[in-house]
């Protein structure tokens, strides 16, 4: 890394002594709480704790009953398609909208905060918002029906096979807002001179967005990807609000099967189980590709 | 002393800008041109998708509920009334506590504020540390970190509980701004480490040349140039932590509750009927505080001001 | 009348010695956030308030998800609540055999609860080891169909008077353009139908070997597979509900959009509150008509363990104000639930709480599922209904055996 100037200091622990007595808040909370929370977790989850965590353990009987779940599967069905879907169309119009809006428009603040006010507002209230407009007695399709086109239907959320898409509108109408704004963030931050370079040398400007300022936007995407991925393996709250994971089973999400479980059936062994599924799921994904980003290897 | 280091950057940088010959300039100014018909229309039914589900709950909350009950949802109010708004403010009951979401508003801030400034302060720092003085080992905490922005949070509500019990501060102010400090660490750590490493390095190794150290270089020449990312952060961390209901209710005790604590009563509690009305009041009221925020602050994120201030 | 006025007596005397004390405050969390809730929960400050101490309501909307993780989390992380509600039954067994739940044995003995709760099975419920750990605050029961008078009319057809005419006039409803039964989208809502079925048409004793014995081999035989057949009628009657939470569900049968609903009495508060009435307005059949068993769940205070001593006399002053006459009449005349205590006048009470008390005093009374299994069983059960519900391609006998599967592996 480019920080290392290195200044023949003595002793080793005493080299970068600043930088590391920056760091202790942040080796605290690696260390303590979350790889403790998590060795915490993982132990737990081979137990039958109920209500209360307790080390009477089970071996892998949580583990058998989590993969007959019917529910669990379903689950991890639907997080794979909202997952895909959310990633892509708001990395799309996330980065489609910033650009726009690095076109020196006129307005600049009202449009942002029009794409970014939804963010400022609880998953609850979205889902409650769009439960409601996809309602197909008073929503969207009851005024188109009322428009004359009377065989419309629209009813995403009562819709066992499609009530997943009813709930990533939602999702994308909150989240994209951000996105957009890290992005722009990362579009200011690029030296107006690769503009203008690359004008003098008569590069168009989708090539020159593809080719030349994307890849120099790398860190901000780094960053925009872990936000949208991890808010996407914790997606809650908004199916809550908006579905209750209904109909039926059809909308369930893993983070909920790990809530439900741990404090409504009060069976934190089974909600442990759960959740360090996801966790070594995500660590499967995470760890390797972390380490080759943030770890040995240098970047320019 | 930053002067020395601006006069130093300077040249480094006046070479680079040779590169164009032609300054950018500003474009024709035609209102009509295919390219703003484009541009404006494109972001204009952007803004429409975003701006519905606002319509509706704007025109909802100034409704009476017979008008809720018959109508569609997106006709304006026959007769308009800002009774629903009164009363998510100062007369919707939590339990036997009738005064609305006023309740919880100053506790809110009281959480808010310190929660906010301290998470960013710290985060902002790691980023610092890591992206430029980056110490053996650093990478392993901060893979650990990264990952632990996928824990859901309801996991680790009991061992944080142990832990605060052990401090000796489950129940205070102190324990809830840690607990906040703690889960924006991730992201905000990211977003500072990244955004410090894409800044020019010539900056960073003048001001070293220069003998300055860890934090003079942090707070003169990196705080300085970083004002978007502090807006993004801020944006995050305000929206985060404002609407924050888990943590405010767990690890506190009810003098503290914040304010969603009273929006989760009033937009979760089934009523005779449920008042839309209110719920969307309620909603709007408490997006109310993120909303100004991000309308003011958008201000500080004006074009290039990264770029302006790597020219200095 | 004179019953009611003694009660305020002797209610006064048991209170008295300990209202001299000072005033102490006392934090009470619950999640009876709701209009007629609220001001149910209100009853019960009134009277502690009168006794000289001081209700401080924690109020948290949402019963399982949201309200159970903050007070188990305080109660564990040493900064406990006075007192807090919980379902008794079996959710709060762990948090008593940790010690973190007090001993109110004492203050049972002094003012005889085990005379005065009735059915005696609620105090049961209570115990652990002997000792009592909770006091239980009203009774409700799930077994109710509520059935809209003006839909049926709107139908042409008589309102049922039991289950099978119900089904029966299920396609005259129909072809009214009404839903014949409400089922709202939420898990609970589409379990609890089904356990209703179960005692209705299955009987108190198939009930009992099912979900007190759990008998895996009557849970998959031939005389379930007829409860079975019965919800999968629900399953079809119910197709068009389109609504989320309960009350969105009785709002249709008070509207007359549905002909009828399974619901619990709380059901009945919101008829109330829209100002209907009971034979007139809208019909009620206990045990869906079937089999006039109402089953006892409900509601009990639980009071964490203090170190504050004043604080725990109030406690007790707090335990013997909820289970006091005036206190109980006045709480569950507004909560739409039956007294605990069958020495008290419901003179106000309506018919269809009439007929509950009625049954209630014949001693058809069961304990409810909620008291047998637990509460991860019963969440296990939620998951299959729910789904059985909402996806007419899972036939019955599929259902069956995962039922049978669950009940096998119950605890």
């Amino acid at each position: 890394m480019k920080g290392q100037v290195h200044t023949g200091r003595p002793s080793k622990l005493l080299r970068n002594l600043s930088s590391k007595i920056a760091s202790i808040p942040m080796v605290l909370t690696a260390v303590v709480i979350f790889l403790g929370g998590t060795v915490w977790t993982v132990v737990y989850s081979f137990t039958n704790s109920k209500l209360l965590p307790r080390a009477n353990f089970v071996g892998l009987d949580q583990y058998e009953r989590l993969w007959d779940a019917p529910r669990w599967i379903m689950s991890i069905q639907n997080l794979a398609i909202y997952g895909v879907l959310t990633l892509i169309f708001s990395l799309v119009m996330g980065f489609l909208l910033a650009a726009l809006m690095d076109q020196k428009i006129r307005f600049e603040n009202t449009f942002r905060t029009i794409f970014l006010y939804p963010f400022a507002l609880s998953f609850i209230v979205t889902g409650l918002v769009w439960q409601w407009i996809l309602n197909p007695e008073f929503g969207v399709q009851s005024v188109v029906r009322s428009l004359g086109w009377e065989t419309f239907a629209f009813d995403p959320l009562y819709n066992s096979d499609i009530v997943i898409y009813g709930v990533l509108i939602a999702g994308l109408w909150q989240g994209t807002g951000l996105v957009m704004c890290l992005l722009l963030a990362g579009l200011r931050g690029i030296d107006e001179d690769i503009w203008k370079a690359s004008r003098v040398d008569g590069i168009p400007m989708w090539k020159t967005y593809l080719f030349i300022i994307i890849p120099m936007m790398r860190p901000v995407f780094i960053t925009t990807l872990v936000i949208i991925a991890s808010g996407i393996v914790k997606v809650y709250d908004l199916v809550v609000a908006q579905t209750s994971g209904g109909p039926g089973i059809s909308s369930e999400v893993p983070a909920k099967y790990v809530y439900d479980y741990m404090f409504q059936a009060q069976n934190l062994g089974q909600g442990f189980a759960a959740s360090t599924m996801m966790l070594v799921t995500v660590a499967i994904i995470i760890v390797p590709w972390a380490y080759l980003e943030f770890g040995g290897r240098k970047r320019v | 002393m930053s002067d020395r280091v601006v006069l130093k950057v300077g040249p480094a940088l006046a070479a680079a800008t040779k590169a164009g010959i032609e300054p950018y300039g500003a474009k024709p100014r035609r209102v009509l041109s295919g390219r703003n018909i484009m541009l404006y229309g494109t972001l204009t039914l952007a803004a429409l998708y975003y701006l519905l589900p606002l319509y509706v709950m704007v025109v909802t909350s100034m409704k009476g509920m017979p008008e809720i009950r018959l109508g569609n949802i997106f006709s304006p109010p026959l007769e308009v009334t800002f009774e629903p708004w009164a009363k998510a403010w100062a007369s919707a009951c939590t339990g036997l506590n009738c005064d609305g979401l006023s309740r919880g508003f100053w506790n809110s801030v009281r959480i808010t504020i310190p929660s906010t400034l301290i998470s960013i302060l710290v985060a902002s720092v790691n980023g610092y540390a890591l992206a430029n003085w980056k110490f053996k080992g650093a990478d392993v905490f901060f893979t650990i970190l990264i990952v632990g922005a996928f824990i859901p949070y309801q996991v680790m509500i009991y061992p944080i509980v142990i832990v605060l019990r052990e401090m000796g501060i489950y129940g205070t102010l102190t324990g809830l701004v840690i607990v906040h400090t703690i889960f924006g660490m991730p992201i905000l750590t990211l977003l500072f480490r990244n955004y410090f490493s894409s800044l020019p390095e010539e900056l960073f190794k003048a001001a070293r040349i220069d003998g300055a150290g860890f934090w003079q270089i942090y707070f003169r020449i990196m705080l300085p140039m970083s004002l978007p990312i502090f807006v993004v952060a801020m944006i995050l961390q305000i929206t985060g932590i404002w609407n924050d209901f888990l943590f405010g209710v767990v690890f506190t005790r009810p003098e503290y509750y914040p304010m969603t604590v009273q929006l989760n009563n009033i937009v979760n509690s089934v009523q005779g009927v449920k008042e839309y009305n209110v719920n969307m009041a309620a909603t709007l009221l408490t997006g109310a505080v993120p909303l100004i925020v991000y309308f003011v602050s958008g201000r500080l994120f004006v074009r290039g001001i990264a770029a302006g201030a790597v020219k200095g | 009348m004179k019953i009611r006025s003694l009660a305020a007596m002797l209610a006064a005397t048991v209170i008295l010695p300990f209202a001299a004390a000072h005033a102490t405050d006392l934090e009470v969390t619950h999640w009876w956030t709701s209009g007629g809730e609220a001001a149910a929960v209100a009853e019960f400050a009134k009277a502690f308030d009168a006794t000289g101490n001081k209700w401080v309501d924690g109020a948290i909307a949402g019963a399982g998800g949201t309200a159970r993780p903050i007070m188990v989390s305080r109660i564990t992380g040493g900064d406990p609540m006075a007192a807090t509600q919980f379902n008794h039954g079996r959710q709060a067994e762990e948090l008593v055999e940790a010690g973190l739940m007090r001993d109110l044995t004492d203050v049972a003995t002094r003012e005889n609860w085990k005379d005065i709760i009735k059915p005696a099975g609620l105090l049961d419920s209570c115990t652990i080891d002997g000792k009592i750990y909770c006091v239980p605050v009203n009774i409700h029961s799930w077994q109710w169909l509520w059935l809209s008078n003006g839909a049926f009319e709107a139908a042409g057809v008589a309102v049922p008077k039991n289950w099978d005419e119900f089904v029966a006039a299920g396609p005259a409803l129909e072809k009214a353009g009404i839903v014949p039964l409400a089922v709202g989208g939420q898990a609970w809502q589409a379990a609890g139908a089904f356990d209703v079925l179960m005692l209705a048409l299955g009987g108190k004793d198939r009930f009992y070997k099912v979900y007190k014995d759990k008998d895996a081999e009557v849970a998959a035989g031939a005389d379930v597979a007829k409860v079975f057949k019965a919800a999968d009628d629900a399953r079809r009657l119910s197709k068009g509900t389109n609504v989320q939470d309960w009350n969105q569900a009785t709002n249709m049968v008070i509207t007359g959009k549905a002909g009828g609903q399974i619901m619990g009495d709380w059901a009945q508060g919101e008829f109330a509150l829209a100002g209907k009435v009971a034979g007139k307005d809208y019909s009620c059949l206990p045990g869906l008509g079937v089999n006039e068993v109402i089953a006892t769940g409900g509601d009990a205070f639980y009071f964490p363990v203090l170190e504050d001593e004043e604080k725990s006399k109030a406690q007790e002053v707090l335990a013997s104000t909820l289970i006091s006459p005036t206190a109980q009449v006045a709480f569950n005349l507004k909560k739409g639930s039956l007294p605990v205590r069958g020495d008290v006048d419901l003179a106000a009470a309506n018919d269809c709480m009439k007929k509950g008390l009625d049954i209630l005093a014949k001693g058809n009374v069961v304990e409810w599922v909620d008291q047998l299994l637990s509460a991860d069983s019963q969440k296990q059960k939620e998951d299959l209904f729910s789904e059985f519900f909402a996806n007419a391609s899972m036939t019955p006998e599929d259902a069956q055996k995962r039922f049978a599967d669950i009940i096998a592996s119950a605890d």
